[in-house]
């Protein structure tokens, strides 16, 4: 019992990160944008945060930590809305291809983050001894006493608060796709830009405010993996893309749906962690494990080719950019 | 009255003279590199001219050098002449980075386990073949669900890079040796067995010539024979192709076996050719890499050498600027990062004339 309560609680830790990253891009796809930038925008969004963490504890005289946590919180958002908009502005104003363009973001997020995460390191004097503790703890906060009421509470109440905004954000979102007059807009965007322009809705700026505030949401994924999952440090190891491909595969997994995304994301980590907990695994096999994840989001997508349900379909219009004057 | 006009005024270019063109790529380059050149002294106060003269240096300062700077350009081009054909059809093949380490499996398997029986000229065309036949295979897959089911391409093959990379963690862990290590460790290094010779004392001209060799042939593939012709008609547009009596089916299937095929000799360069083990980072992110250099070069295979060059130009310039002033290498991705988002917003300005609101445009449109 223990070990399955260990197990569900290290999957929600890790379902955590890649839900926020997946949820974004969710955002980001539904008006017909296929951002592969992903995994640097996550990288982004954590740099940020922790950067403005790391200064803001060795500036001030004696750190507060929901300052600290607000500061980073913020940073995190806007560096990866920013990077989301660099990416929107060479794909819908320039016209620029949507793949190479995210291809190159997450080139470019990597490399800023891994450069400033470098420097971090060496000014704190080594890798492992940047310190925000005071954030990091305030990232972490619980309520000791639910989280104390057995296995139940352990499950339920033992995360930092960034655990449950992500389910809030993905409830959030499948309400507004499926109930709001402006997420409905936005998904004819997604699905026929053409005609949603004759209808009279704005697609570019549909197009841009989808593809920043996504970004936003998949940087959160970032800061999470850095201020929880790790606890306040910047390792260079490639974590963070490795996560943020997963989170594209679990848009395709959760069929482009944020709230089958929440317990599919708790899924990959389950899968994820299984071999930690089966006994009498050599190291190559557990390389096959970690593959798991990735084999069965191409079952789903071949799955989803092969049934052609309406309801499970990509948005239609992904990838392509949009031309007024070309229809 | 005329508030009506837009301020600006987009208009696709019928045609552009092409040294207008490479003009305004030149100019978006200068552009580019001088952003950088702010980003490194906001970041270090370093004169970024030193820092390009270090990023010089680092490339082709020595003899040595200038030939690891081949010798990874080589393999760059070469994972992007694979890519070309499948991007002409518009299959968004995003899967080389699993393709390329597919081929290097099998050349190491190849060397691991018949390393001592046969003779290395048999190793070589054996690895060679099976790399082929590997990256070809990894490549098929997503190629026959969609030409069956339609099945998304691009997040087909990018799911398929990461079973190639957990596959060869696998076989790491596998072939390690010494054990505990978790790395496989030179091939072979004594007997050399499996090793592409050198030519005329240099170790990776067979490389370099084998490469050149592979896009001359692949230019020539895509421009002159009847399958080049049909892979640009499937891209053109799919209907047009079954009118003519294409099949669409045959040729996706056969031109993304060709594309894994060339990727996975690429792995096989990479392995026997250069780096002499497998590890899962023998790819090194060259395979997104490459969807870049395919892109930007829009096909044309000897237009990839120049921007396989340049990319590889910055990432030795980076890592000799980060020893040499105590940044890290992650500063050439960042660089290369810049300049690639402002590559490619200048394609926007050679397909399309952007003019402004004017009082000669109005006067134009008055007359109608």
């Amino acid at each position: 019992m223990t070990q399955i309560i260990s197990l569900l609680t290290s999957a929600i830790v890790f379902g955590t990160v890649i839900l926020y990253g997946a949820v974004g891009e969710i955002f980001t796809e539904k008006s017909g944008n296929l951002n592969l930038g992903v995994p640097g925008i996550m990288y982004l969004g954590g740099i940020a945060g922790l950067a403005t963490a790391f200064f803001y504890e060795m500036y001030a005289a004696e750190p507060v930590g929901w300052i600290g946590l607000l500061l980073s919180f913020i940073a995190a958002f806007a560096a990866s809305a920013l990077a989301g908009l660099i990416y929107a502005f060479l794909t819908i104003s320039l016209r620029a291809n949507q793949n190479v363009t995210g291809l190159t973001l997450t080139i470019f997020g990597a490399g800023v983050a891994n450069l400033f995460g470098g420097s971090l390191n060496a000014m704190a004097g080594g890798v492992g001894q940047i310190s925000v503790a005071t954030t990091s703890r305030a990232y972490r906060a619980y309520i000791p006493a639910l989280s104390g009421l057995g296995h139940v509470g352990q499950l339920l109440f033992s995360f930092g608060f960034m655990a449950y905004l992500a389910v809030a954000v993905a409830l959030f979102a499948s309400w507004f796709f499926n109930r709001s007059r402006v997420g409905l807009n936005l998904r004819a965007v997604g699905e026929d830009p053409a005609t949603a322009d004759a209808a009279g809705i704005n697609v570019t700026r549909y197009k841009y405010l989808a593809t920043c505030l996504g970004a936003g949401v998949s940087g959160l994924g970032g800061l999470y993996y850095v201020m929880d999952y790790i606890k306040g440090t910047w390792s260079t190891d490639g974590t963070i893309e490795a996560l943020g491909w997963l989170a594209v595969a679990l848009v395709i997994f959760a069929t482009w749906k944020p709230a089958r995304a929440i317990w599919s994301a708790y899924l990959f980590g389950v899968l994820y962690w299984a071999y930690n907990y089966i006994t009498g695994l050599s190291r190559a096999s557990i390389e096959l494990f970690k593959m798991l994840p990735y084999v069965v989001t191409i079952l789903v997508l071949v799955a989803v080719s092969l049934r052609r349900s309406r309801e499970a379909q990509p948005p239609k219009s992904l990838g392509l950019s949009y031309f007024r004057e070309e229809r | 009255m005329n508030n009506h006009e837009p301020l600006i005024h987009i208009a696709r270019r019928s045609s552009i003279a092409w040294w207008k063109a490479w003009l305004i790529r030149l100019a978006s380059a200068v552009l580019a590199l001088l952003v950088c050149a702010l980003f490194i002294y906001g970041l270090t106060n370093l004169n970024p001219v030193k820092v390009y003269a270090a990023m010089w240096e680092g490339a082709f300062g020595t003899s040595r050098r200038m030939w690891i700077t081949m010798r990874d350009t080589a393999i760059l081009l070469c994972i992007g002449v694979g890519l070309a054909p499948a991007f002409m059809m518009r299959f968004w093949n995003v899967g080389a980075e699993g393709q390329v380490l597919m081929g290097g499996c099998a050349t190491a398997a190849v060397m691991i386990y018949l390393g001592r029986s046969l003779p290395t000229p048999a190793l070589i065309a054996l690895s060679c073949v099976v790399s082929v036949v590997a990256g070809a295979l990894w490549g098929i897959v997503p190629a026959v669900f969609k030409a069956r089911w339609n099945t998304n391409e691009t997040l087909f093959t990018l799911m398929m890079n990461y079973i190639a990379i957990q596959l060869t963690c696998f076989l790491v862990a596998k072939w390690e040796s010494p054990p505990g290590s978790n790395s496989v460790g030179i091939i072979n290094q004594r007997t050399q067995a499996g090793w592409l010779p050198s030519l005329m004392g240099k170790q990776y001209l067979i490389n370099v010539i084998l490469v050149l060799a592979i896009t001359a042939l692949m230019y020539f593939y895509l421009k002159y024979t009847k399958q080049g012709y049909e892979i640009s008609v499937v891209g053109e547009s799919e209907n047009t192709a079954r009118y003519a009596g294409i099949s669409v089916r045959r040729v996706i299937v056969r031109t993304m076996a060709l594309s894994g095929a060339v990727c996975g000799l690429s792995g096989f360069i990479a392995v026997a050719g250069s780096s002499h083990t497998i590890s899962a980072s023998t790819a090194g992110g060259r395979g997104f890499t490459a969807i870049i250099v395919a892109w930007m070069a829009k096909f044309n295979t000897f237009v990839m050498i120049l921007i396989a060059l340049l990319l590889v130009f910055l990432e030795k310039g980076a890592v000799q600027i980060a020893s040499q002033f105590g940044l890290n290498d992650y500063a050439s991705n960042a660089v290369e990062g810049i300049i690639l988002f402002f590559l490619l917003g200048s394609e926007f300005f050679i397909q399309y004339s952007v003019r402004f609101r004017s009082h000669g445009h109005r006067k134009e449109a008055e007359e109608e």
